[in-house]
């Protein structure tokens, strides 16, 4: 039987995305549901001095009308940070209480105050519009570099400072720094980006008075992860009274990760009013208040000899966090993005600062990448800006400090399995005829444009999991994940998996790999995900884990069930378990022709016995059935890493930046499925090359967000991409018995250094801030053409 | 959106006689539909007048171009008797929006709503048109009053855009990359008579640069324009641009537009 693992096995799930048969949550209607409406602030910062229902109430079809005092009666608990994150000076960070509906003070616009339920969504909105909030308005922090120096926004963190953070060696840096030939420095801004996953957050809260139990059905990224949190923290129900479904969800790039206020405020009230509630956002809603990502400001500085070896690197930060701490808000601009900033070199000092300050816009957390593309913009940016200042080749300058074996020890964290970077690099020049550029740029100058090109190599730690790590780090669960196997008796096998997809193909991926492991037909096989009653427990889909954590826990589900069905074989045949090989579905007993397949195991399994021509007893001992479950905990993240490449071309007279060349060199390890991790690439680097080019999100100094609809945030669209060059190479993973590493997220982290690089190479080393819009560039420009003519 | 009334109007007199001070026509309701869903406006009553028959099509003369109100960007896009007599027109059809925009999206119902980045106000004036509505002709130069201002009455319906067919011209635009409206386009035409060089995007009303019409009448070649360095003072400035790039954003398509002639 050839291997699935490797092959571009279409789909399964297409069929259903494609022909409109997905079940999202807002196609799911229960009988006699109610429609929510939330009333939120429209100012930044602000007190609640009066909040007057009584004419809403009077509103045709209101059901009911709930706010922070209610919520805060019945001690439903706030939304969490899920990472402790403790100063250099030791102190723990401070964190504010986040209500699921504010009750005296709101932080930003979008922050919810109450909830209109009624009849109708038209009635819920026409009652809604009836709530008198007297708000008295307070002067907003919106500025992450000026967050430090405004007013306090919570009571008793100062500075508005949640912590403090250092990574590393100060005074090792200063040492290799005093060393150096030369420092080179950079000031850096990630922008903050809006996530826009394609399907805008919704659920839908049931209560059965009879069973005491909520059930309730939302876009999530990790529905067990959600009941664990709105049990354990928000009050709403124990955990067996609480069931999660997060059916078809419609992309999330860490914008559902969260739980969010009204997936507790649905389900405290569902149970309050002993009816459903739906409630689905609209696009508006959904800007204002999905999590919002990146918002840095960054210093960075490269201690560097003349001949170009790295000696020290320091990396100072302030982090936008936004009005609250959420799920992965702490962790994000921490130990995600701190151990990376050496990126892939060797360099013997180094240390991560950072100051993750609260201001009164909607809150920051992990969003695609998190922490890691601004890890590799920031050292991706200076190492280009120092190949200008030493005059040293681009890719001659990042191969010299590469690391030379594996494991290769980054200076601040991570022990990298494995890895090599000189090939990602050789194959990347290749591929992108990196030694034929010239010859391109010239023919750019003849037709009066500007051309550059920008590279940039990453490695990110994703798969994000080992629970012994993450926890020493501050987490507050371990993030390993679970797989339940079951076979029918007629040999059809289901897959239960804690990982949840929301676009990333698990459907076909995970069949693939449990086809292959039990050499059952991919047909015969389906794939359940996205339900807390159906598998055991799950941590979810984020950080590039599904496949190298979840996946791998499928692996060893599977292999117990081989085992089982050795020792099943060996009683059947007469032979003793040890030998009984399994090969492509069939349990062979060692020189012999003596067989049973998968499917007459599983079908023995459960008719455990002896009748006419049936014969199958089962060992002593051993249980009937045929189901096993297995939970995997890694033991090291996952590497990704390669080697990007980016040609753009200006026109000076407008300042429009043509992307004419992508190339990405990816080491994903063992490639699964070559079809869906092109995809993957695809989408990563659309939304990376977005950050670079066209996406940002823009708050005034009110408060109020400029971007708030597709009529000013940019999407990028497919006729601003080029064809992409996709390209790779392979070590395997040592530390999961399938060599997989993630890809999800590569994209969206090696593309803004790699475009951006591009851009200021074109405009003569010229710093921009991204994303690098028409107008930043045609001033640019101006500016080249004035000391190019002082030149002359 | 709030509920409103639904009319579905059989000719323009019904359509005229629906309307109220609280009620507006509804064509593509590309703009109309979401803006009310935005909040940013509402009515009692929609009037639909997509079904009015005459207010439909293309008709082309020796001089001009005569577009029914309804017509779809769409149609203007792929219509052959457009892309014959003027070009430059069915190419600005095909630039506006997106797909979705243009297969719903009608010309009147652009040149009512007068939006300061919308592509055809700058077709109107650099072509001369005339606007015909229920009740009268008038002129474009006196049509676009100021932001989302026109010269119509309340229950005045457009059913008709009358464009003088031109010796050459082009527009050219510099679309926002988000939503795809004029962050500045401009629309040069080169009449017997005349030269108009129409702006839109740049000020708060679409109009015709004096400074750029004068500087080509003299010699109709991007080289007499090159070096022009426009007042920004009245210009627009907002996240998308400031004004002196619209400033200069106006020459460098107005070159673009002159060397496309």
């Amino acid at each position: 039987m050839a291997s699935l693992v490797g092959s571009r096995v279409e789909r399964k799930e297409d069929k259903r995305f494609l022909t409109g048969k997905g079940r999202y949550t807002s196609d799911i209607n229960l009988v006699n549901q109610t429609y929510a409406i939330f009333v939120r602030s429209p100012h930044a910062r602000a007190q609640i001095k009066k909040l007057d229902i009584s004419k809403a109430q009077k509103s045709s079809g209101v059901v009911s009308i709930l706010t922070g005092s209610e919520i805060a009666e019945d001690k439903i608990g706030g939304l969490i940070a899920g990472w402790a994150i403790r100063s250099e000076d030791g102190t723990e960070m401070k964190c504010p209480a986040n209500p699921p509906l504010a009750k005296d003070i709101v932080n930003f616009v979008g922050d919810p105050v109450a909830v209109v339920i009624a009849e109708s969504l038209e009635e819920a909105k026409v009652a809604a519009e009836k709530v008198s909030v007297d708000y008295k308005v307070l002067k907003a922090v919106t500025s992450t570099a000026d967050a430090m120096d405004g007013d306090t926004i919570h009571e008793g963190i100062d500075k508005n400072l949640c912590f403090d953070w250092l990574l590393g060696d100060r005074q090792k840096v200063k040492e290799a720094f005093e060393k150096a030939d030369k420092v080179i420095s950079i000031d850096i801004i990630n922008n903050r980006l809006i996530p826009n996953a394609m399907e805008p957050r919704a659920c839908l809260a049931d209560y059965n008075s009879a069973s005491e139990e909520i059930t309730l059905y939302t876009t999530s990224q990790n529905p067990h992860l959600s009941r664990l949190i709105m049990s354990a923290f928000g009050n709403v129900s124990p955990e067996h009274k609480l069931r999660v479904v997060a059916p078809d969800v419609g992309g999330g790039f860490g914008s559902k990760i969260n739980v969010y206020n009204e997936d507790i405020v649905c389900s405290w009230a569902a149970k309050k009013i002993n009816r459903a509630i739906k409630w689905v956002a609209e696009r508006s809603e959904s800007f204002l208040t999905d999590i919002h990502g990146r918002d840095h400001v960054t210093h960075a500085e490269l201690a560097v000899t003349n001949d170009g070896k790295f000696l020290g690197f320091k990396n100072e930060t302030i982090a936008n966090l936004g009005a609250y701490a959420r799920v992965f808000g702490t962790v994000t601009p921490t130990y995600l993005f701190g151990p990376c900033a050496t990126g892939v070199y060797e360099i013997p000092a180094a240390y991560s600062n950072v100051k993750a300050v609260f201001t009164n816009t909607a809150p920051v957390d992990a969003y695609r990448g998190a922490g890691r593309p601004e890890a590799t913009y920031t050292i991706e940016r200076l190492v280009e800006k120092a190949s200008m200042e030493l005059g040293i080749d681009k890719t001659e300058l990042r191969m010299k400090n590469f690391p030379t074996a594996f494991p290769f020890k980054q200076t601040l964290v991570h022990t990298v399995d494995s890895g090599d970077y000189v090939a990602g690099m050789e194959k990347a020049k290749q591929m992108a005829d990196y030694n034929g550029y010239e010859a391109r740029r010239k023919d750019s100058e003849s037709r009066g444009k500007l051309r550059g090109i920008g590279v940039s190599s990453y490695f990110e730690a994703c798969g994000i999991a080992p629970s012994a790590a993450v926890m020493s780090l501050g987490c507050g669960v371990g993030l390993w994940e679970s797989a339940e196997v079951r076979f029918n008796p007629t040999g059809q096998v289901t897959v239960y998996t804690g990982s949840h997809s929301h676009g990333q193909s698990h459907q076909t991926t995970f069949a693939q790999i449990a086809a292959d492991e039990l050499g059952v037909p991919i047909e015969n096989i389906d794939i359940v995900h996205g339900d807390t009653d159906k598998g055991t427990f799950g941590m979810g889909t984020y950080g590039s884990r599904s496949l190298t954590v979840g996946g791998i826990a499928i692996v060893n589900a599977c292999k117990k069930i081989v085992e089982k069905g050795k020792r099943v074989t060996a009683k059947m045949l007469e032979a003793s378990p040890e030998d009984v090989e399994f090969k492509d579905g069939e349990f062979i007993v060692a020189k012999s022709n003596k067989k049973k397949t998968i499917g007459e195991i599983a079908f023995a399994c459960y008719l455990p016995g002896v009748r006419d021509e049936m014969k199958s007893p089962l060992p002593e001992g051993e249980e009937p059935g045929l189901k096993e479950t297995a939970f995997f905990d890694p033991s090291n993240f996952s590497f990704p890493a390669g080697t990007h490449i980016a040609e753009v071309e200006i026109d000076p007279e407008t300042g429009e930046v043509k992307l004419e060349k992508y190339t990405a060199c990816d080491d994903f390890g063992r490639i699964i499925n070559p079809m869906i991790v092109e995809g993957q690439v695809h989408g990563g680097l659309a939304q990376g090359i977005g950050q670079a080019l066209y996406e940002n999100a823009e708050y005034d100094e009110t408060g109020q967000l400029m971007t708030g609809s597709y009529m000013d945030y940019t999407m990028p669209r497919a006729d601003n991409f080029p064809e992409f060059n996709i390209g790779y190479t392979c070590t395997h993973a040592t530390t999961n018995p399938l060599g997989v590493k993630g890809c999800g997220e590569a994209g969206a982290i090696a593309a803004p250094p790699t475009v951006m690089n591009a851009v200021i190479d074109a405009l003569g080393g010229q710093e921009i801030t991204m994303p690098a819009t028409a107008e930043k560039v045609w001033k640019a420009c101006k500016n080249l053409k004035k000391s190019n003519s002082k030149a002359a | 959106m709030k509920n409103f009334n639904y009319h579905l109007a059989k000719d323009s007199k019904e359509a005229s006689k629906l309307s109220s001070s609280n009620s507006a026509f509804l064509a593509g309701g590309m703009t109309t539909i979401p803006s009310m869903k935005l909040g940013l406006a509402s009515y009692k009553d929609l009037i639909d007048i997509k079904n009015i028959k005459k207010l439909s099509g293309i008709k082309v003369s020796g001089k001009s171009v005569t577009i029914g109100a309804t017509t779809k960007h769409v149609e203007v896009a792929n219509s052959k008797e457009v892309k014959k007599a003027i070009p430059s027109l069915a190419n600005l059809a095909e630039g506006i929006g997106d797909p979705q925009v243009r297969n719903r999206g009608t010309i009147g119902g652009s040149v009512a709503n007068n939006d300061p980045s919308a592509d055809y106000p700058s077709a109107c004036i650099a072509l001369n048109a005339t606007i015909h509505t229920n009740d009268r002709k008038i002129e474009a130069s006196k049509f676009f009053k100021g932001m989302f201002e026109t010269a119509l009455k309340k229950g005045e319906l457009i059913e008709a855009i009358e464009f003088q067919i031109p010796e050459k011209s082009s527009y050219q635009k510099h679309p926002n990359p988000a939503s795809r409206y004029a962050v500045v386009g401009v629309y040069v035409a080169k009449h017997k008579k005349d030269i108009n060089v129409a702006v839109t995007g740049a000020k708060p009303c679409v109009y015709n640069d004096k400074d750029l019409s004068k500087a080509l009448s003299n010699s109709f070649s991007s080289s007499s324009i090159q070096n022009m360095e426009l007042d920004s003072s009245d210009m627009n400035s907002d996240i998308h641009a400031s004004a002196e790039y619209r400033a200069s954003l106006v020459v460098t398509q107005a070159k673009k537009a002159v060397d496309a002639c």
